[in-house]
């Protein structure tokens, strides 16, 4: 097992210098640069200006040596620093990361306590009212965006009953009950956009495994219906879900993105939103490894939770 | 002797379909002694696996038991409460399923799946009944069986994993052991043992074994007597060694004529009967073989024949036709 994680990990090294390429030319690929930005904001600007920041800020080099620098300091634990706060990127991951991925674990537990349980109802009362009534609210949850669900959150309570979600951040460690108050409300709708897919999956399979002979076999035994899902049924089942939710990792980091600044949570989201106007090179290079690592070790997570559900898998 | 332990009297299954109602099971009545061997033979789709699984109330969703009552220990199985029957199952009576490869739950180990019922019905903690499983694997002779516990279905060979439903069904010392099937999935040379492992396992339990096959050369080696099925009908019902010695239906005698025998010239080709099984959706007003025999004549495509004695325990369902 151990040996099986540490080669997962050692295949990640490619796949993360791969995607720090792609990230590095890309930002530097949209329109309009930081330096036309920054002498913008300068009454008087010269050519000579601009030639002394790009030599200052290393821009005057090739892209590839460049890069090759940014790697070999990454490598080393740093990821340069802001071209405008001057703030070492790592410092303002280190600040923004928890934040992201407390929404992120809030929002996944959202999703799956809603998913799996209806989905198994679904699967098990197929063709009831409470059946059309779960599918029919995994369609709706599938069709709106959370951006605009998170939007009617915010205007429509405070015009109704003047009550709005609280948009003021609190660390988790200085009063968990207020930071919980706070990010609910966006956690919420992140699983909920989650959990439709996930339900729909989980009722399928569901549906599928109960099909199967083992089912039968569990019912010839003697075993009720509760024991017939629980013990023989749902981990069979809950196999494909796993992978499921390992696609939707990028959707999860996508929607916290967009729900971190509705409901100004300073987390990754916020961060890289306002580092990409700015064309903060820098800072929108580390936060996209962040998410690049994140999403490649969400993904050796689902991995070993597969082994862990398929025995098959476990011994390979 | 007493009443029979397994009483099946007109029973009668049907099964909605896109295709309409199918009468999978139409008035069959079988029984069981205890410590009896009853073989119930029958081409595919004869209606076998679901006269089984209606014993044990497990015909599905889309099935419903239409007619007739199946007396178990004097109590009627079609009226017990889901509680009532679920404590049977499993317990008093087991079965054993056709296909190998999917019976066994793929993610579960084998000492959990043997010990199931145990821990069920027996009262007994997990660590008695992994005990208990570990003896019954090596009753069934799976090499190592203390250690195999903890194994899982796909490290077993198909016969192994047959094996091991063997042991499952016998973990409760059940009265009535129903196996459908239980060699057709596997290796000719697996067949034999399974089978032998099975009738000497029941016999010392002097359980009952409803055996369900499709091949005649089973029931003269392992049934003590036979019920032969054609469309859902039992159409002809006696002891083994007479089923043999004196078939009293076409179809039986097709059955026999197209067993490869020792004693046949090896160059002889096998004797099949002619036409297809009837389909089930769209049955025949008359007797279902009748397309197919060689002896119908009118009166057989238009009624029925029921099940009458011919002599004393050998019910056949045919008109009057008598070949011999
Ligand atoms: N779940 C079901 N749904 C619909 N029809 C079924 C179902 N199970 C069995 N049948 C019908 O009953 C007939 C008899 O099936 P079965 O008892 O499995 O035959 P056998 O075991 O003798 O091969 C089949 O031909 C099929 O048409
Ligand atoms: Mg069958």
């Amino acid at each position: 097992m151990q040996a099986f994680i540490i080669r997962r990990l050692l295949a990640l090294i490619p796949t993360l210098i791969f995607t720090s390429i792609i990230v590095f030319a890309s930002i530097r690929l949209i329109p309009g640069d930081v330096i036309d930005l920054m002498l913008s904001q300068n009454d008087i600007a010269t050519g000579n200006d601009r030639a002394r920041i790009e030599q200052a800020l290393g821009f005057d080099q090739p892209i590839y040596i460049q890069y090759f620098k940014w790697l070999w300091s990454a490598l080393q634990g740093d990821l340069g620093r802001s071209l405008w706060q001057n703030t070492p990127v790592t410092e303002q991951l280190a600040e923004t990361l928890p934040i992201t991925f407390e929404l992120g674990l809030l929002a996944l537990i959202v999703a799956l306590t809603v998913a799996i349980p209806i989905g198994i109802y679904s699967a098990m009362r197929q063709d009831t009212a409470g059946d059309y009534i779960a599918r029919s609210f995994s369609l709706l949850m599938l069709a709106i965006p959370s951006f605009w669900l998170g939007t009617l959150v915010m205007v429509f309570p405070s015009v109704w009953w003047r009550w709005a979600p609280p948009l003021e951040y609190t660390p988790f460690l200085e009063d968990p009950i207020k930071n919980l108050g706070h990010m609910i409300v966006p956690a919420i709708l992140l699983g909920l956009s989650l959990s439709a897919v996930t339900m729909r999956m989980t009722r399928t399979m569901m549906l599928e495994v109960m099909r199967q002979d083992y089912i039968r076999t569990a019912r010839a035994k003697g075993l009720g219906e509760i024991l017939v899902v629980v013990r023989h049924a749902l981990r069979n089942g809950l196999i494909p879900v796993v992978t499921l939710i390992g696609l939707q990792a990028p959707l999860l980091i996508g929607g916290a993105v967009i729900l971190e600044q509705i409901f100004v949570v300073p987390g990754m989201g916020l961060l890289l939103l306002d580092a990409v106007f700015q064309r903060d090179y820098p800072v929108v290079t580390g936060v996209f490894l962040v998410v690049g690592v994140g999403i490649l070790v969400i993904n050796l997570l689902v991995d070993l939770t597969y082994g862990f559900l398929d025995p098959k898998v476990r011994q390979q | 002797m007493g009443s029979p332990l397994l009483d099946i009297e007109h029973l009668s299954v049907t099964f909605r379909t896109d295709r309409g109602e199918v009468r999978a099971v139409d008035d069959v009545s079988l029984h069981v002694n205890e410590g009896e061997t009853l073989a119930v033979v029958g081409e595919s789709g004869s209606g076998k696996s679901v006269t089984a699984l209606s014993i044990l109330g497990l015909i599905g969703d889309n099935g419903s038991i239409t007619n007739g009552r199946i007396l178990f220990d004097g109590a009627d199985l079609t009226r017990l409460g889901k509680a009532d029957l679920r404590a049977i199952r499993g317990d008093r009576i087991a079965m054993i399923f056709q296909e190998p490869m999917s019976s066994l739950n793929p993610v579960l180990t084998i000492g959990k799946q043997v010990a199931e019922p145990m821990w069920l019905h027996r009262d007994m903690t997990w660590d008695d009944a992994y005990q208990r499983a570990g003896e019954l694997l090596a009753r069934v002779s799976i090499p190592d069986a203390a250690q195999r516990l903890n194994d899982y279905p796909h490290h077993f060979s198909g016969g192994m994993r047959q094996r091991v439903m063997i042991a499952m069904a016998l973990a409760c010392e059940p009265q009535l052991i129903i196996a459908d099937e239980p060699t057709t999935a596997l290796d000719v040379t697996v067949q034999a043992q399974i089978l032998s492992l099975l009738k000497n396992l029941t016999r010392e339990l002097n359980s009952s074994l409803i055996l369900i096959t499709h091949d005649l050369g089973v029931v003269a080696r392992y049934a003590d007597r036979v019920a032969v099925m054609y469309g859902g009908r039992v159409i002809e019902t006696t002891t083994a060694r007479n089923l043999y010695a004196n078939p009293r239906h076409p179809y039986t005698e097709g059955l026999i004529a197209s067993v490869p025998s020792l004693d046949g010239n090896p160059g002889e080709p096998l004797m099949t009967i002619a036409g297809q099984p009837p389909d089930l959706a769209n049955l025949p007003p008359g007797c279902a073989f009748a397309p197919r025999c060689r002896y119908a004549q009118e009166r057989c495509l238009e009624a029925q024949p029921s099940l009458e004695a011919v002599s004393e325990g050998h019910l056949r369902a045919c008109f009057g036709y008598d070949h011999v």
